[in-house]
């Protein structure tokens, strides 16, 4: 990013919980509070606070570097697979600071999902792409059966019921994206967390991962970040503007790209940087 | 900057003189790096057939499967093959498990702290120190200290240690070759060190990790000095029943041949050494195999 205008540390100026109406009653999946990452001595997040409404769609975005990934990835302690990274604050999940000392990343990252930039499939069959959560945490039930349930809530169904035992390396990018999607879904997380995941794909797939993303709504609550901002418009519910490490704008999707509050808001959607 | 077009026509006879110039050096190195190759090359090449010619025709069933003699005629290698390959392969089975634990270790497990870092120095550093004084090493501590005598086991514990380095850095960079994404997306399912490291980490890093020891065991099987310092015989009449018994092995065998004043003997020797070879070749092929079958798993 280069020479970002204005005062060197923007001042946020909204508060955690967006005018949120129609989410209010479904509670908040996810309360950020003050949360700070550092690599060594990078403050790359800083002090951001928000909540997540139950089954909303968050969009996160912002110019490239202003710590979007970083923020996602401490939602579900990947950052802990960070030698030099350090979280402080807390991410409150019904009630407990998943930060805390006392709570098992491994624990946490099964509630809450997954999904990266680039597709990132095993080098395995199909099916054991999408068997290999529930196998290792242990789940009950019928695998044939969660197989193709995650399959299908992932719309993938239909093209890969003849070859799931076929290895997943040869399924097109986008395919592979929603395997991705599959296997996060089949270990039953309560919140999914996607990084870019349409970035690396062609017009017609990102169509079909955000069409995916407005039918899984019903069950999930999503975050995705996305430097894409017709996406963000297009998908989510709430979005959030982050820039230089802070959040500077939270708000309802169609208000934040109408009506943003704040000057960065309104120079980084009309494209005045980043 | 744009280039200066010629005005007459599309050759440009400064360009053209400087560009024969660049084809005749490319030419030049080319065949310099061809003669660097035909050297190693050829001269394995003399090697093998003065060999052959040497030793092809003593190489008969009975010289696999006699044992030594006075008479060079009579003499065979019996003892010392069946010596190598269990020294091999107990070499094997205790090098192989610590080597790829303490890769295991270093490369996912290991903060990086002084300590760490001091192992791996040391590791390094291990890999270049002389076969001998492993030797030395392995007759103080596994002969006289641990009391194995001059045994097997001795033998081949000493052979681990001396390829215990090479089968850790070869097994890290396996490891190391394997993408972070796999690890990112196993963690990100709920997976443990242990399950991502034994599920996806290993299975993608094994053709690697598989050559790397066949390859440091070939290196075992031709080790000379270390043996002779531990006191493997070279007389020897019966074949290994035991970790604890003494034996021979294939390389000190061919250098008491040599070393013997009738050519019949020498011979022996020439022959010994075919007999070596195969067994060397035979495990590389089957390191080559083995790396297809797992490389190409899909
Ligand atoms: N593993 C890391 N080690 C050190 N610095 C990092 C690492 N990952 C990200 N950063 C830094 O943190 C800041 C935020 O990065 P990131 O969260 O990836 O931004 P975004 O996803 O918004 O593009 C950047 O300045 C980046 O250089
Ligand atoms: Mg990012």
């Amino acid at each position: 990013m280069s020479a970002a205008p204005g005062p060197a540390t923007p001042v946020p100026v909204v508060a955690p919980a967006p005018p949120a109406g129609r989410f209010k009653a479904a509670g908040n999946a996810l309360e950020i509070r003050d949360v700070s990452v550092y690599y060594g001595d990078v403050h790359a997040v800083k002090n951001v606070s928000l909540d997540i409404p139950t089954r909303a769609i968050v969009a996160m975005i912002g110019p490239s570097g202003c710590g979007k990934s970083t923020l996602l990835r401490s939602l579900n302690r990947m950052n802990d697979l960070v030698v030099s990274a350090r979280v402080e604050g807390q991410v409150l999940f019904r009630g407990e600071n998943l930060i805390g000392r006392g709570v098992d990343p491994v624990e946490v990252r099964r509630r809450i999902g997954m999904v990266f930039q680039k597709p990132n499939p095993f080098p395995k069959s199909i099916y054991d792409n999408v068997a290999f959560g529930p196998r290792i945490n242990g789940m009950p039930g019928d695998m044939d059966e969660i197989v193709e349930t995650s399959l299908r809530q992932a719309a993938l169904w239909e093209e890969v019921k003849h070859r799931l035992r076929e290895s997943a390396l040869g399924l097109s990018g986008g395919q592979q994206q929603r395997l991705c999607i599959a296997r996060a879904l089949a270990v039953k997380p309560e919140i999914l967390l996607l990084d870019e995941p349409a970035s690396a794909l062609d017009p017609i797939a990102t169509a079909k991962i955000e069409e995916l993303l407005k039918e899984l709504q019903r069950e999930y609550t999503i975050v995705i970040v996305t430097h894409n901002m017709q996406q963000a418009a297009r998908v989510s519910d709430l979005t959030a503007f982050m820039y230089l490490g802070r959040l500077m704008e939270y708000n309802v999707t169609d208000d934040i790209f109408t009506n943003p509050r704040v000057r960065e808001t309104e120079d980084y959607i009309t494209g005045r940087f980043g | 900057m744009t280039a200066q077009l010629p005005t007459a026509g599309f050759r440009d006879p400064e360009f053209a003189r400087r560009l024969g110039r660049r084809h005749r050096a490319g030419t030049w190195y080319k065949w310099i790096c061809f003669a660097a190759a035909a050297v190693g090359v050829l001269t394995l090449a003399v090697l093998l057939t003065d060999v052959l010619i040497d030793g092809a025709r003593r190489l008969s069933p009975e010289f696999l499967s006699s044992f030594p003699s006075r008479r060079p005629e009579s003499a065979g290698i019996k003892a010392a093959l069946w010596g190598s390959i269990w020294m091999i392969s107990l070499t094997a089975l205790m090098a192989f498990p610590l080597g790829v634990g303490a890769a295991i270790y270093l490369e996912e497990y290991a903060a990086r702290n002084w300590l760490n870092r001091l192992i791996e120095v040391n590791i390094a550093n291990l890999a270049g120190v002389p076969s001998i004084v492993y030797g030395l090493l392995g007759l103080e501590l596994f002969v006289r200290a641990l009391g194995f005598g001059r045994s097997l086991l001795a033998g081949s514990a000493t052979m681990a240690l001396l390829i215990l380095p090479v089968i850790i850095i070869a097994s890290r960079e396996a490891i190391r070759a394997v993408p972070g994404s796999i690890r990112e997306a196993s963690y990100a399912l709920g997976a443990s060190r242990w399950q991502t490291t034994r599920h996806h980490v290993l299975p993608s890093a094994f053709a690697g990790i598989l050559t790397g020891t066949i390859l440091a065991l070939s290196r075992a099987i031709g080790e000379t000095a270390p043996l002779i310092m531990i006191g493997a015989l070279t007389f020897i009449a019966f074949v290994p029943e035991g970790v604890l018994d003494p034996f021979t092995a294939l390389p000190i065998q061919i250098f008491n041949w040599v070393s013997r004043p009738q050519p019949g003997f020498h011979v022996n020797a020439a022959a010994g050494i075919l007999v070596l070879l195969a067994v060397l070749l035979l495990m590389n092929s089957v390191a080559i195999v083995l790396r297809n079958r797992f490389q190409r798993k899909w």
